[in-house]
């Protein structure tokens, strides 16, 4: 039983890290523009494949960079293009556009690398076990957990210190000032957008060489990562941070007793949270309404 | 809104009654005629919330699924009952949403959006799990609408479709005149207010929450109707009717055929359908097609085909 709880806790905790990119770049971009990518699945999704495509060529130690600095092109084109026309107008509108990509996403990740799931291998001492007890701990995960945490320390230690991140947090509480003081909006919104899309191309590789490669891979994880971002709070990274592990915990954890309901217990989590606290965990107050 | 009837009005009406009979010499088929009204009927309670109290709700699917989960369950388990099971579908989706809605009410914009679509998964995915009751992943069978007995007139609408056709027909416009009249209500009117300046609503002392909130539900309980009527014409309900992609399409009817309008959802539920039928009818693609006409309705039809039609008539 021990080992049980303990197999599906630490499941919980990686399926955390993935909604945990997920939901840091969808609120980077939520917060600074307004606008609630639905495509950031999409983005996912082609993050892994393209890592799949690139890794014969490059190895997969190059794939894990490119990969996901390639996906933040095709963003920054997506978003100069499209998304950008839609900033100050009514949120229904962006919704609606990034919800027409995401079909245009998963539907041409399918045409192009098949409805099949694909096999992303990452190398093979990576895959071993750490011990037969433990056999769901692969080092692997282990690696894995650990480039979460470096590039989410690395995310924040960015906001916080680089002209650019204090760019994006100011702009994030008064965009007209931050404009007013000089800054090149547009870019600074670009850029924001692309930062953001790198972390869900990211979460593609690494979720690709833990499970395997599908088109609706990303899709799968965008309403959890929504869920994340409200128990945190909106309008606070290290609320999505907390909740997105705290989400994936609870998932893991009721999977043990009621495996039925993993996927609906964090709306329950949600639920509770927005009576008991309609700001999110660590929310401020005022943002949400 | 006009009081009284306009010529494009009784158009409308005069098309709809008599579809069985100039479908078949277009290539349509009465059933994709009552699916053009049951889906019709859905984007027209989402636009009394989206268009007329200027709420964006992005999970109405969930409401939607429940009436047909609903109207499906009762003539599975409980009574051989057109009627019941219609009334019990919108009871389902009426507790849910005066349930949720007061859970969210206070919310605004882009995160009441967020809020209801994570909600209405909610329920996709007790659909999808709940195996023994809801059929999980292969949806609700075993059940079919049943004919409808008023004593000295038995209305067979389970093998004649042309009468199932009117059937639906009845119920969509007995919805529409319930909404029709409370949107020029003094309550419609309020909500109207709410839309246009939800500040100075507050300050002339309108409650926005409890109004906000009662649309919601008037607005649930058409969008479960309509799910009643869509499990009655397939016999079935589908587990894909709860889930997110089905709130966005519903949103997509609205906006593509004009969301300031009372009749512009249906005439985007009717374009929609269509082009769904043909395009996943010639290509495998068609997921791209439609997700690329989501793209060019928002860049290039923000205001929808009535509100495009509007402007070039007046220009």
């Amino acid at each position: 039983m021990t080992q049980l709880i303990l197999y599906n806790t630490f499941n919980g905790l990686i399926i955390g890290t993935f909604y945990v990119l997920m939901a840091l770049g969808l609120s980077l971009i939520l917060n600074l523009s307004g606008v609630i990518n639905f495509a950031h699945g999409g983005f996912l999704a082609v993050g892994g494949y393209l890592a799949y495509t690139l890794s014969p060529y490059i190895g997969f130690w190059a794939a894990l960079i490119a990969a996901p600095l390639l996906t933040a092109c095709i963003g920054i084109a997506i978003e100069r293009t499209l998304i950008r026309r839609l900033y100050g107008r009514d949120p229904l509108y962006s919704l609606l556009l990034t919800f027409g990509l995401a079909f245009i996403f998963e539907d041409m990740t399918r045409a192009i690398w098949g409805a099949q799931g694909l096999p992303f291998t990452p190398p093979s001492f990576l895959t071993q076990p750490i011990s037969p007890d433990f056999f769901f701990i692969t080092y692997y995960r282990l690696f894995m957990m650990a480039v979460v945490g470096i590039v989410v320390l690395g995310l924040f230690l960015f906001l916080r210190y680089t002209r650019l991140g204090v760019r994006i947090r100011a702009g994030t509480l008064d965009l007209e000032t931050v404009s007013a003081l000089g800054v090149n909006v547009r870019a600074l919104r670009t850029m924001n957008f692309a930062v953001g899309i790198f972390l869900a191309g990211l979460a593609g590789v690494l979720a690709g060489g833990n499970l395997s490669l599908e088109p609706t891979m990303g899709a799968n994880v965008l309403m959890p990562s929504f869920v994340a971002i409200i128990v945190g709070g909106v309008g606070s990274l290290h609320g999505t941070l907390f909740g997105g592990l705290l989400i994936g915990v609870a998932s893991g954890l009721t999977t043990v007793w009621f495996p039925s309901a993993s996927e609906a217990v964090i709306y329950v989590i949600m639920a509770v949270v927005l009576l008991v606290r309609p700001r999110g965990l660590m929310g401020e107050e005022g943002i949400m309404s | 809104m006009r009081r009284g009837v306009g010529p494009g009005v009784a158009a409308i009406w005069l098309a709809l009654l008599t579809a069985p009979f100039w479908l078949p010499l277009v290539h349509g088929y009465e059933a994709l005629g009552t699916r053009v009204l049951v889906l019709g009927l859905g984007a027209m309670s989402l636009n009394f919330l989206l268009g007329f109290t200027g709420v964006l709700s992005f999970g109405h699917a969930a409401y939607f699924g429940l009436g047909a989960y609903g109207a499906g369950l009762t003539l599975k388990l409980l009574a051989p009952s057109t009627p019941l099971a219609i009334a019990l579908g919108m009871l389902l989706g009426i507790v849910a949403g005066a349930a949720l809605g007061a859970l969210i009410a206070r919310r605004r914009g882009v995160y009441f959006a967020m809020v209801t679509i994570a909600f209405g998964q909610v329920f996709y995915f007790v659909a999808f799990r709940w195996n023994a009751l809801t059929g999980g992943d292969d949806g609700l069978r075993g059940f079919s609408r049943q004919p409808i007995d008023f004593g000295f007139f038995k209305l067979d609408i389970l093998n004649d479709l042309t009468a199932f056709y009117y059937f639906v027909l009845v119920c969509f416009a007995i919805a529409l005149g319930i909404m029709a009249f409370l949107l020029r209500s003094p309550f419609g009117r309020t909500l109207l207010a709410i839309r246009e300046n939800e500040r100075r609503a507050r300050f002339l002392g309108i409650p926005v929450e409890q109004h906000i909130w009662l649309s919601f539900v008037i607005s649930c309980a058409f969008m479960s109707m309509a799910g009643t009527l869509y499990a009655l014409l397939n016999n079935f309900a589908d587990p894909k009717g709860l889930h997110y992609t089905q709130s966005g399409d519903f949103v997509i009817m609205a906006v593509l055929g004009g969301m300031r309008s009372f009749w512009g959802p249906l005439l985007g539920a009717a374009v929609f359908v269509v082009l769904q039928d043909y395009l996943s009818s010639v290509t495998t693609n068609w997921q791209s097609l439609i997700g690329l006409m989501f793209v060019v309705v928002v860049l290039f039809f923000p205001r929808g085909l009535l509100g495009f039609l509007q402007r070039k008539s007046q220009a």
